[in-house]
């Protein structure tokens, strides 16, 4: 009995101890990234880095923390109340619907930063079986009666949204010979409506050919290259790489359509929380980093598109050729696509009640 | 489950009320409360269009039906488990009765995937199941193998206590009386075990009305297909509806209760039934 005593007493001085110790490091700084599930391994090297410098340019010590999961879900969990200094997610419309529905940052976060503060981009492409046996060379193939295609659902996956609109924006490409001023042309009126049509009957046959819907992006790669379902998935390009790397390209390769969206992961500054914290100017180094060579070539590591067209170009071999059209271009910007096509009764949601009748 | 009617004369009785009372407004009335809150800034015809959407139709259909099925299997099964583990006696019995226990703790995300490692086209068993013609990952029979998975030690947990209370002299009595085995079962074991049994099954039941971690991954959460109704609620809250989400909880949690109060119902007219007619 005295032994147990005398250890309570031994054990309660340690956490005394400890406790003070962390209470004596509160010039430490605490960031909190919160972002989406592909960008892990890149935040783990840009923090690393990132701080790193901060400390021998300032001398502060700082902590940065992520966390990861579903947009969608990440932006819900900043809106209610999790203190994020920055927010790196998938789509600006979950960034938006923290300005709007959380009132956390200010209408203009997206031209706060260059490049519609998007540090990095990506883009839709394909992954196959190795030797490509289904023989899967652009969207058009993605329809035909044999192929089975794996993708996530685009009402929970910001990622199978991209894809969903990547694969509407090529058919309007072709029909419209790549010319987006037809759009807001009056006169061509006529076509616009007879490509969306076709767009629309497309898009329907390519989800008839999707035997499951996962719920992540993260979780349809592993559908695919793990349990061997589908013969095609349509995957970030940073995933589909990732992919490639992770279990060897003995078993997968890559192929890159003719034409995709250029997808923009946007990154922000959440305003009420740095003020509070008062960590602004640490949390718009840490964003300005990602601009930086160092940041854009760390990007490029991780198999985004860095915006630096000098970095780029010491990467020929990473990222293939292919005409590339933008969200505002085609659908005129996430919260009109979002309504048209993703909300409730939208343009997807019909696809399946329509087809049942 | 024995009754007792004189806690009266216990002591502690305003402070165990009371803390009960406390504690199940803060962890289950309150958030309920809220969830039916943000439901009710739906207007009548608003709520009964979400109630009513063809999608909605189908996920309950597909909810109930596998949550359903998978209970019924769990009765039959889980019975039988419970009858070897408490009746006989056999080496590897306390592993076996561990076991039971690993759907409670297992995480239901690992559940998921395991199941449909096993049971996918290239999995041990989807393979040879596969061959038979029969698809169980991404249909509703996966759903119903991931609900019998998950309501399974309800079952078993709840019979077992039942099963060894049974008297083993009334079943000698009956049998010197000339009963056969099915009469022992049948007018003896079952009666006494049947209460517990309905217990199992509504827990069971309830429990894969909820169930959502597992499923997500074994379900092919195809629209009017393979979606279950957790999952749209999920859905909607993806797209920030979150009145729509609580209108949807409202509704199972209606319906819910609905079905487990009529379980409740007639397992007390069956229990009266039993006792006062054997008098």
């Amino acid at each position: 009995m005295r032994g147990i005593y005398f250890l309570s007493v031994v054990l309660l001085i340690v956490l005394t101890a400890c406790s003070a110790g962390t209470a004596n490091d509160t010039n430490q700084i605490q960031l909190l990234n919160v972002s989406y599930d592909p960008t892990r391994e890149l935040y783990r090297d840009v923090n690393e880095r990132f701080s790193r410098q901060w400390l021998a340019k300032t001398g502060q010590h700082i902590s940065i923390k992520q966390s990861h999961g579903g947009s969608g879900s990440q932006a819900r969990a900043v809106i209610e109340g999790l203190r994020a200094d920055v927010v790196t997610l998938a789509l600006g419309y979950d960034i938006d619907a923290i300005h709007k529905r959380g009132k956390k940052l200010g209408s203009d976060w997206q031209t706060r930063l260059p490049d519609n503060s998007s540090p990095y981009t990506s883009t839709i492409v394909f992954l196959v079986r190795k030797g490509n046996p289904k023989n899967i060379h652009d969207w058009n193939d993605l329809i035909r009666s044999d192929v089975q295609v794996v993708t996530p659902n685009p009402k929970t996956s910001g990622g199978a949204r991209w894809n969903y609109l990547a694969a509407w924006g090529y058919v309007m490409d072709r029909e419209l010979q790549g010319n987006w001023n037809k759009l807001n042309d009056p006169s061509a009126i006529e076509q616009v409506a007879e490509a969306q049509a076709k767009a629309e009957q497309f898009v329907a046959a390519l989800y008839r050919n999707t035997p499951v819907l996962d719920r992540a992006a993260r979780a349809a790669t592993n559908t695919f290259a793990q349990r061997g379902i589908g013969d095609v998935l349509i995957a970030w390009e940073n995933e589909a790489l990732l992919a490639i790397k992770e279990l060897g390209d003995q078993h997968l390769e890559l192929v890159a359509p003719s034409s995709s969206i250029l997808a923009e992961p946007p990154v922000a500054i959440v305003d009420t929380v740095v003020d509070r914290k008062g960590t602004r100017q640490v949390a718009e180094a840490y964003l300005q980093y990602l601009y930086s060579d160092e940041g854009q070539e760390l990007v490029a590591n991780h198999y985004f598109r860095p915006r630096n067209q000098a970095v780029m170009n010491r990467y020929p071999n990473t990222f293939p050729v292919l005409r590339l059209f933008t969200i505002n271009e085609v659908f005129g910007g996430w919260q009109k696509a979002q309504a048209e096509h993703f909300a409730d009764g939208g343009r997807f949601d019909r696809i399946y009640t329509v087809a049942k009748g | 489950m024995a009754e007792s009617r004189q806690h009266t004369v216990l002591p502690g009785f305003g402070l165990t009320v009371g803390y009960t009372t406390f504690f199940l407004s803060a962890i289950v009335l309150i958030p309920l409360a809220a969830m039916v809150l943000k439901a009710s800034s739906l207007s009548f015809s608003q709520f009964i269009a979400v109630l009513l959407d063809p999608r909605v139709i189908a996920s309950y259909k597909l909810t109930f039906g596998t949550s359903l099925l998978a209970a019924l299997i769990n009765v039959v099964f889980g019975f039988l488990i419970a009858w070897s583990l408490v009746r006989y006696d056999f080496p590897g019995r306390k592993v076996l009765d561990a076991l039971i226990d690993m759907p409670f703790a297992l995480p239901t995300a690992v559940s998921g995937i395991a199941l449909t490692a096993v049971f996918a086209q290239d999995g041990w068993l989807g393979q040879q199941l596969a061959r038979m013609g029969i698809q169980v990952v991404y249909t509703w029979l996966g759903i119903t193998i991931a609900l019998t998975l998950i309501g399974m030690p309800f079952v078993v947990r709840s019979v077992q206590p039942a099963l060894a209370e049974v008297q083993r002299d009334l079943e000698d009595a009956a049998e010197t009386l000339g009963a056969n085995r099915f009469t022992v079962f049948w007018r003896i074991i079952f009666p006494t075990v049947l209460p517990a049994l309905l217990t199992g099954f509504t827990m069971a039941f309830a429990r894969g009305i909820g169930e959502y971690g597992s499923v997500i991954f074994i379900a092919g959460n195809l629209p009017m297909k393979t979606e279950i109704t957790p999952l749209l609620i999920v859905i909607k809250l993806e797209q920030y509806d979150y009145v729509g989400a609580a209108a949807l909880g409202c509704i199972m949690l209606g319906m819910s209760f609905v079905m487990l109060l009529s379980i409740n119902l007639l397992q007390a007219w069956g229990r009266r039934r039993l006792f006062v007619g054997k008098r």
